[in-house]
């Protein structure tokens, strides 16, 4: 993509910020180290010096996930309609044009049968970069029939989630994507189909509150913030000093709502082994 | 999508216009005040409509979930405690009559006086609250019992010893509770129906709204504070997300509105009892009878259909 932007091969402190101040996406916030986004993608966005893990578009992420070639989407045609005529500063519909131009993405998930080393399940996976993940109709919707397409075919369905919550700028709708899919994943257990669920940072809110956290197996990736409330509202309600690791994935395990932390490197080979336990024989 | 709205409250009218025939005068209150809402909805609610929904769904007069079991439920047996670890003071569970038959109900508390908003920690409620909640749906269903739910909550509590045991998960799974129910279920939102915290408990066959409740994704000073960056903007912004009563039944968010007294619920408690007795006796009689795997199938769908695409 940006490969010559930069022309480091190896780590680099202090890389340039980028005109508006914030740093570079490539640089790391663990340790500082800054990368090409060659050596990124290749290192599965996990930063080679910290172990930090990067944010992955849902593409790269079924490409990192899915045997090569095996993917075929589904839904692709889904848009969001502007049911409120949502407006703040800006209006709801010149935000999904934007989204849609910046990530190339119908909405905040990707659905589509896939396999997994050699075994073929659902898959679902969302994107940060659009919209903040935030969970709308079209991806309620689009959850659903992946849940849909896994109990026809008699497949489990892996969900990788990465959302900050509900979309605001659909209203009640938005809510309302929280009983749909928990209704979806009802269904999906009563045809006998496993659930999956991958959490990435961050898996807040509407998500944590719905099917991300109804999966026959929770996995999150390390450092993934896994809370209903974000951190500032709890500091700004409670007044209380919040622990380091708040809503952390690691946090979330010792605490029993977690089955494992798992690192990137090691998630393919992770999901192969659980599809394996869970087919039929 | 007015005329869906005006479609079904039409339905609705005539459906209590043949239940005032065989139940005397009782429903005709009701009659009446539907025709008035047609007329409300054709009238389109406007941004100070919605305001005045926000400020009587707060009002700290407001009858909450005790005002009404006392006056509409008999043989009220109060259910404590989760059997794990706690008992949520924020949701109240027990069973009660309704119009002659047992119900299970659950509902939220916000409390009356500073001393018990502490106590009941304003209505917002831990994962002990909603595992309080799941078992006594559970105990429902064991039973046949319907489960009738008061939703009435700025939201579910953020705390930190709230998400380490399992705020998410809890919501989570009480509406998964609620999806898998073979007993009929309804729900009425009774004043602020605040995002997570209150679907946990409102994946019902029958979704109702008191007049000037609110239901919304986040609070409209929430929405300010992160669309507008600043928290005081919320008018603008529940003028923008729309929580009152009659964009939810426009939008298909719910199945019906429960008429409230003039000038509100908190102006006469006993007249907004009845009228909130009423709707959910016939919100159950609308349901009951159903087998259960029907009822599941139909409330699935209910929710499954939710949404709008482009």
């Amino acid at each position: 993509m940006s490969s010559s932007r930069i022309d480091v091969s190896i780590e680099h402190k202090n890389a340039p910020a980028s005109p508006d101040g914030k740093a570079h996406p490539n640089t790391c916030p663990g340790c500082g180290s800054h990368y090409r986004d060659d050596e990124l993608e290749a290192s599965l966005r996990v930063c080679p010096q910290c172990g930090h893990h990067f944010p992955v578009h849902a593409r790269e992420r079924i490409a990192q996930l899915a045997d090569e070639g095996s993917f075929a989407e589904e839904a692709a045609e889904l848009r969001s309609a502007d049911p409120l005529d949502f407006f703040d500063l800006r209006p709801y519909a010149e935000r999904l044009v934007e989204a849609e131009a910046a990530t190339g993405l119908g909405d905040a998930m990707v659905i589509g049968r896939a396999a997994i080393e050699g075994l073929p399940c659902e898959l679902a996976v969302m994107d940060f970069s659009f919209m903040g993940g935030s969970m709308g109709s079209v991806t309620g919707e689009k959850f659903a029939r992946a849940c849909e397409s896994a109990v026809e075919a008699g497949l489990p369905i892996v969900s990788v989630s990465a959302s900050g919550g509900a979309r605001m700028q659909e209203g009640i709708l938005a809510l309302m994507q929280l009983p749909k899919t928990v209704c979806a994943v009802e269904d999906l257990r009563d045809a006998g189909c496993a659930l999956i669920s991958v959490m990435a940072h961050p898996t807040t809110g509407g998500l944590l509150a719905s099917f991300a956290s109804l999966g026959d197996v929770l996995i999150a990736e390390p450092g993934a913030l896994m809370s209903f409330a974000g951190p500032r509202v709890v500091a700004q309600t409670t007044r209380e000093k919040l622990p380091d690791d708040f809503g952390r994935a690691e946090q979330n395990l010792r605490f029993g709502h977690l089955d494992a932390v798992v690192p990137r490197p090691e998630l393919r080979a992770t999901l192969g082994r659980l599809l394996r336990l869970f087919a039929k024989a | 999508m007015a005329r869906d709205a005006e479609i079904r409250l039409r339905e609705k009218l005539a459906k209590l216009g043949g239940v005032s025939l065989l139940r005397g005068t009782k429903v005709s209150g009701e009659v009446e005040r539907l025709q008035r809402q047609l007329e409300r909805l054709r009238a389109e609610t406007t941004d100070e409509d919605i305001w005045r929904s926000v400020e009587l769904a707060r009002h700290e007069d407001r009858p909450y979930t005790p005002d009404y079991v006392e006056r509409i439920l008999e043989d009220w047996f109060e259910l404590h405690g989760d059997r794990g670890r706690a008992d949520d003071a924020a949701l109240v569970t027990g069973l009660g009559k309704l119009a002659g038959r047992t119900v299970a109900l659950i509902g939220h508390q916000k409390g009356r006086d500073i001393k018990e908003r502490t106590e009941r920690n304003f209505g917002m409620a831990y994962p002990e609250g909603y595992g309080k909640a799941m078992r006594v749906m559970e105990l429902a269903d064991r039973h046949g019992f319907p489960v009738v739910t008061l939703v009435d909550t700025p939201g579910a509590y953020p705390g930190v010893a709230a998400e380490q045991h399992g705020q998410g998960g809890a919501i989570a799974r009480s509406q998964a509770v609620m999806a898998r129910l073979g007993v009929p279920t309804v729900a009425c939102i009774i004043g602020e129906g605040g995002s997570g915290g209150a679907v946990a408990i409102a994946l019902a066959d029958r979704v109702l709204m008191q007049e000037n409740a609110i239901y919304s994704v986040i609070s409209p000073e929430g929405c300010a504070a992160i669309l507008w960056r600043d928290a005081s903007q919320a008018r603008k912004a529940a003028a923008a997300f729309k929580p009152d009563a009659v964009h939810c039944l426009e939008l298909g968010v719910i199945d019906g509105i429960v008429p409230e007294p003039p000038g509100g619920a908190h102006a006469d408690p006993d007249g907004a009892a009845r009228l909130l007795g009423e709707a959910l006796a016939l919100a159950l009689d609308d349901v009951a009878g159903i087998p259960p795997d029907e009822l599941r199938r139909r409330r699935r769908a209910k929710f499954r259909a939710m949404g709008v695409l482009a």
